[in-house]
């Protein structure tokens, strides 16, 4: 009975300790974004409210070029990466041909060392195609950390389509595109949408890659972040990272919901 | 019994139903597939008549559900061509081909309500709304399927989801209609039940059906023929009734049914087994070289006095409404089906009928007699 509720305690105490871990620095952002002054440490609730650091993003030029820049990337290597990778996850789903594994274990390699040597390489390789900065050169080196989740997710979702949902599909007189359009890519809808929310999400944090290949030209909101932390007030900086998350929860929230929507299961009986 | 006949062109075709024989639904003609090196269908040839059911009958790793897919167009025969109505379509891909299949775990797509799952096909033919409605309607009605039509597959019964899918194949009015052992996700009362509905509805629509199965009671139910096939060859190609009485080979003889089976000497009226004579009315082959010979349970009678030698019981077990006893012919073990009431230790025992199998084939020298070799 006592370890019992001793056991209770030290969870709710974990909980707790977890909730100011994660939510206590974004409690103390949104509360800077409010202050008219940045309060000192120790000092946490702001003397003042203020809404003049959301009115000097919205209205300093560089800052707002940067909030456009980050919304147009973002869809652009979301939208490139499926139309690349959407494929190569349908073969990878259901067909058998050689160094298959291989490449599917070098895509997820490609994730398993440090970034910025890679960027640097690369970096290397763009000044010679004449790529940095350029439009290209940014998509690009935001599309490499998106292939990850755009390949492994969608295949395993095509994997989970039972080849004999699109023979009676065939069978009923659809060729291979109808039923690719009708029967495999609604039900491996889901997993896609979240791979689409994830790479979204991953060319929109995209900070270092970005810089080294876009700046001066091209600047995101992540890139634009390192400025701000050196030469703008912090007020500005708290504004700013609230709008980079803004993004992320909701489209969290989206794959959360449609996670759970999982039909794909039920229908059909496999034993 | 006069002399014995030779094997003319008169003999009458075992091979079932004359009007089926004029115009063929299906045919595959020296159809062969090999895959990974292995040889899944040796050559096969099988012909269906217009409005027939025919089984595939035969142990898994047979070679029946490829032969299915096949004709469906799945999978494409490496020689030989399948037609269907006279048509070759070999060269067709599934939704070319006249065919619809059902297959072993419905294939219902879970995203679509019943309803438009059967009508998915009739819309991909871009048939009028009204015109759908109405097919769609007709084929849930004709699997008794009339509620539901707005419920997903998901929330309907296992029954229920074969029904559907019988229907969504019956709707596009196919020639053939191909079913991959449709019965095996149900349970054992359900499944009796379906497959005399299967038979029911098959027969009113009068449609040419190809049935994959690796029961054999439930190919002895419902089929007009039933193929027989092992290591990807057709054993036996011949109704119910033939399979049962005069398996051809012994495979047959011994998948179909139970069947005792046993070396001995065959002869006039009589076997020898284990040096005892046992008399037989019936012998496929008198010739009294050593053979195997093949006794039904159900031919094998005893009584306690007459003919025939004496054997001990071994065991007994009640079937119900009748009794399965286990004989001691020296070292040969009989298994016989005797009546509910049979009691005693010993019997004396006498064979019906007994087939006569050398190299695996049955020897029928009897006169009048169909040629039993194959091949």
């Amino acid at each position: 009975m006592t370890t019992q509720i001793v056991r209770r305690a030290l969870t709710a105490l974990f909980v707790l300790l977890l909730a100011v871990f994660i939510l206590g620095p974004l409690l103390w952002l949104a509360l800077q974004a409010f202050s008219q002054r940045p309060s000192q440490f120790p000092a946490f609730w702001p003397k003042s409210w203020s809404l003049v650091w959301w009115h000097t993003v919205f209205h300093d030029p560089v800052l707002a070029q940067a909030i456009k820049a980050s919304f147009i990337f973002a869809p652009v290597v979301t939208l490139v990466s499926a139309a690349i990778c959407l494929p190569a996850a349908y073969a990878f789903s259901r067909f058998l041909f050689p160094g298959r594994r291989l490449f599917l274990v070098s895509i997820f390699a490609v994730n398993a060392f440090p970034k910025f040597g890679l960027y640097v390489a690369l970096a290397g390789l763009f000044y010679a195609l004449n790529l940095i900065p350029s439009f290209t050169g940014v998509v690009i080196v935001q599309l490499l950390g998106t292939i990850v989740f755009m390949t492994w997710i969608p295949s395993a979702a095509f994997a989970a389509v039972p080849r004999s949902l699109e023979e009676a599909a065939r069978d009923a007189g659809a060729g291979p595109l109808r039923v690719f359009a009708r029967i495999t890519l609604p039900l491996a809808a889901p997993g896609i949408l979240v791979a689409l929310i994830l790479s979204f999400l991953a060319s929109f944090d995209e900070a270092q890659g970005t810089f080294l290949v876009g700046v001066p030209t091209y600047v995101t909101m992540p890139t634009e972040m390192y400025n701000l932390v050196g030469s703008y007030p912090p007020g500005t900086a708290a504004v700013f990272s609230i709008l980079l998350a803004i993004p992320s929860m909701v489209l969290l929230l989206l794959v959360r919901k449609h996670v759970m929507g999982g039909y794909l299961a039920e229908g059909f009986q496999l034993r | 019994m006069t002399t014995p006949t030779p094997d003319t062109s008169e003999r009458p075709s075992a091979q079932a139903d004359p009007a089926a024989a004029d115009r063929p639904a299906l045919v595959i003609d020296g159809v062969t597939k090999v895959l990974g090196g292995r040889t899944i269908i040796d050559d096969l040839d099988l012909s269906i008549g217009a409005g027939e059911l025919v089984c595939l009958l035969g142990p898994s790793g047979c070679g029946k559900t490829t032969t299915l897919r096949m004709i469906g167009g799945f999978i494409r025969p490496d020689h030989g061509q399948i037609r269907i109505a006279g048509k070759d379509v070999t060269p067709s891909p599934p939704e070319r081909r006249p065919t619809a299949m059902v297959f072993q775990n419905y294939a219902l797509w879970p995203h679509m309500t019943v309803f438009k799952n059967v009508a998915f096909g009739l819309k991909l033919r871009k048939l009028p709304k009204a015109e759908i409605e109405q097919r769609v309607e007709q084929a849930l009605s004709l699997v008794n399927l009339t509620h539901h039509t707005q419920s997903h597959p998901a929330q309907i019964s296992g029954g229920e989801q074969q029904r559907v899918a019988l229907a969504r194949a019956l709707v596009l009015e196919p020639e053939v209609l191909l079913l991959d052992e449709p019965l095996s996700n149900l349970d054992a009362k359900l499944r009796v039940r379906v497959r005399e509905d299967i038979r029911e509805i098959q027969q009113r629509v009068g449609i040419t059906t190809v049935f994959v199965t690796h029961d054999q009671d439930e190919a002895l139910a419902i089929s007009d023929r039933i193929a027989v096939m092992s290591k990807g060859r057709i054993e036996q190609y011949a109704d119910a009734g033939t399979l049962y009485s005069m398996p051809q080979t012994r495979f047959v003889a011994d998948f179909v049914g139970a069947m005792n089976t046993f070396d001995g000497v065959p002869g006039i009226g009589s076997v020898t087994v284990d040096g005892k004579p046992i008399p037989a009315t019936m012998v496929t082959d008198t010739a009294s070289e050593p053979a195997q010979l093949c006794v039904r349970p159900e031919d094998v009678r005893i009584s306690s006095d007459g003919d025939g030698p004496l054997a001990s019981v071994l065991r007994e077990m009640p079937r119900g409404h009748y009794k399965e006893i286990v004989l001691a012919i020296g070292e040969t073990e009989v298994r016989a089906f005797v009546a509910a009431d049979f009691t005693g230790e010993q019997a004396h025992v006498v064979f019906s009928r007994v087939l006569v199998y050398r190299d695996g084939v049955l020897i029928d020298t009897r006169p009048g007699a169909d040629s039993a070799r194959r091949r």
